[in-house]
């Protein structure tokens, strides 16, 4: 099978027809300054000698590190079964079809990912996916838009910070704005700077986002803030972390409109920061609002029960420039991943997930306490917080040679906060054991911390 | 193709019903077959200022969604809520049951410079 779809005949044939001299032409308009430049790619190589260097790249990674990162993407022990569903010949694909009802079992999966999703998050209606937690949130930050009227956003700047720059990105172009809003030293979003932005009559605030837990690990007053947005007319978006919905309160019972978050946790490895897993959910009022697919169940003519696209009419295949969004794609191999996931542990075992991190963060606390090592923020944490050392870069070089991954550095993503200056932030899993912990407090002594 | 003598059409398959400088505005039943079975009605806020030609909503069936444009200008003072409920009206009864919004129109004659039936049935070849 030939996978190059022209040839260089069709191509003549086609500069001809449009009396062309030749392909670049068509890229006139396209300022010179952002053209690629090419590819700058070493000679071909043989199989063998490709292979002797592809494995030596690759054990350049380190996969040997006890970690303690975290920071929106969560280290789980993924069940045998996840992966051997994944690799099924059958599913083994990143697209939803475009003849969709053709492929029931791709269909049937979408539909149970949005039916546990929809459970998790307590909202009864979920997209088919996104990209990632920080493509949803932006989407979610443009339904509130949509939905109000209003074109003025508030976002925690206690979110991860890569989606807070995704959502500045989706709105540095137009008349729409978006604000941060600040936090308190216990490092939760300071709902009073929320209320007097509320207030500002002249200038309607469309949505509301906070993360729960938020970028720190802390958990926010989430009640309080659904409250003052509703007042003010604005909707709430939780971004949350999925595995955490376990043993946290769902958006839907804390009156959040819309669940933004990324379901990497759910059963997908960590991998160079992708592929991810983008949840978006939200109320019936918004069913119309959320961009991407909606998969239903039905029957057929005989009365056997089917699965079908329910609703695909505001994608950009047919609404054009109308569309709910310009990205009309999903995660289908990702959500069959945590599918597949929240089906093999069941809400228990997802529980029990939650909790043993949630204990075993504690414990770090407790560990690194009478190491003298504090936290920095009061606020509750589930099980990831910050902590305060002397030169926290040294340190986190110290620690990394010494096979111990000491969390982030905050100043990398706050440089402009000296509070944060020499702050790590810190999580643990269930798979972090107490002589991991041992290995970090040990190595932070060591390294002077 | 049931289209009744006494309504105005517009280009868009708009069809209108003036009563005392008020208009009643749906899609016609040629508009309805060609959508196929609709599934979705969304309409505007009571109060709106329509220009003509505004986008006044939006209409969805299972196979697409368009653009629901006023006819004629006016402001919104009903829209049928009934839809919500029951959107396969405007298939079944487009010109009863499945009107959409109620509209005071700014320039109660607006509506004479609209298709006629026999011009809105050569419009839609037939």
């Amino acid at each position: 099978m030939v996978y190059g779809p022209h040839t260089p005949e069709s191509r003549e044939q086609m500069l001809a027809a449009l009396d062309l001299d030749s392909v670049d032409r068509l890229f006139d308009d396209i300022p010179e300054a952002v053209h690629a430049s090419g590819l700058d790619l070493p000679g071909p190589l043989p199989e063998l000698t490709l292979s002797r260097e592809m494995t030596a790249l690759a054990a350049r990674n380190r996969t040997d590190l006890v970690s303690f990162l975290g920071a929106g993407v969560y280290q789980h022990h993924i069940p045998a079964a996840v992966d051997s569903v994944l690799s099924r010949g059958e599913f083994y694909t990143a697209y939803t079809p475009y003849q969709p009802e053709i492929s029931q079992g791709t269909l049937q999966t979408i539909y149970e990912y949005q039916s546990l999703v929809a459970e998790l998050v307590g909202l009864p209606v979920v997209s088919a996916s996104h990209y990632d937690g920080a493509a949803a949130t932006a989407e979610a930050a443009l339904m509130t838009v949509r939905a109000t009227r209003r074109d003025r956003v508030l976002i925690s700047r206690a979110l991860h910070r890569h989606y807070v720059e995704t959502a500045h990105t989706y709105f540095a172009a137009g008349t729409r704005e978006l604000e941060e809003l600040p936090t308190l030293r216990d490092g939760t979003t300071d709902l009073a700077a929320l209320e007097a932005a509320l207030a500002d009559t002249d200038r309607p605030v469309a949505g509301v986002i906070l993360g729960q837990p938020n970028v720190f690990g802390l958990l926010e007053p989430m009640a309080e803030a659904a409250e003052l947005a509703h007042a003010a007319g604005a909707l709430l978006v939780a971004v949350v972390e999925p595995v955490s919905l376990s043993v946290l309160a769902p958006p839907g019972e804390y009156g959040a409109d819309i669940a933004a978050g990324d379901g990497q946790p759910l059963g997908i490895a960590p991998a160079f920061g992708g592929p991810h897993l983008g949840l978006l959910a939200c109320g019936q009022r918004l069913l119309r609002q959320i961009p991407g697919r909606l998969v239903g169940r039905t029957e057929d003519l005989e009365g056997r029960r089917a699965f079908v696209m329910t609703l695909r009419a505001r994608e950009q295949d047919i609404r054009r420039d109308k569309a709910a969004s310009n990205i009309c794609t999903n995660q289908a191999l990702c959500a069959l991943a945590a599918t597949a996931y929240l089906a093999t542990l069941g809400p228990h075992g997802l529980h029990d997930v939650a909790a043993a991190g949630a204990a075993a963060a504690q414990r770090l606390e407790s560990a690194l306490a009478k190491a003298g090592i504090e936290r920095i923020h009061d606020a509750p944490y589930l099980n990831e917080f910050a902590i305060r050392v002397t030169d926290a870069s040294a340190v986190h070089v110290r620690l990394l040679e010494s096979g111990v991954l000491a969390g982030l550095e905050l100043s990398r993503w706050y440089p402009d906060d000296p509070e944060l200056a020499d702050a790590l932030l810190v999580c643990a899993t269930e798979l972090t054991t107490d002589e991991d912990i041992d290995r970090l407090v040990e190595g932070l002594g060591e390294a002077g911390a | 193709m049931d289209l009744p003598e006494t309504l105005r059409y517009s280009k868009d398959h708009e069809w209108l019903r003036t009563e005392h400088g008020e208009a009643v505005v749906g899609i016609t039943a040629w508009a309805a077959d060609e959508l196929g079975d609709v599934v979705f009605v969304e309409l505007p806020e009571i109060g709106r200022k329509l220009g003509q030609d505004e986008t006044f909503g939006v209409i969805e069936s299972v196979k697409t969604a368009s653009d629901l444009f006023a006819p004629v200008a006016g402001e919104v003072i009903a829209v049928n809520d009934a839809l919500g409920g029951d959107p396969e009206m405007v298939n079944s009864e487009p010109y009863e049951g499945g009107w959409m919004v109620r509209l005071r129109l700014d320039d109660a004659a607006a509506a004479d410079e609209l298709l006629d039936v026999a011009a809105y049935r050569e419009l839609i070849g037939g």
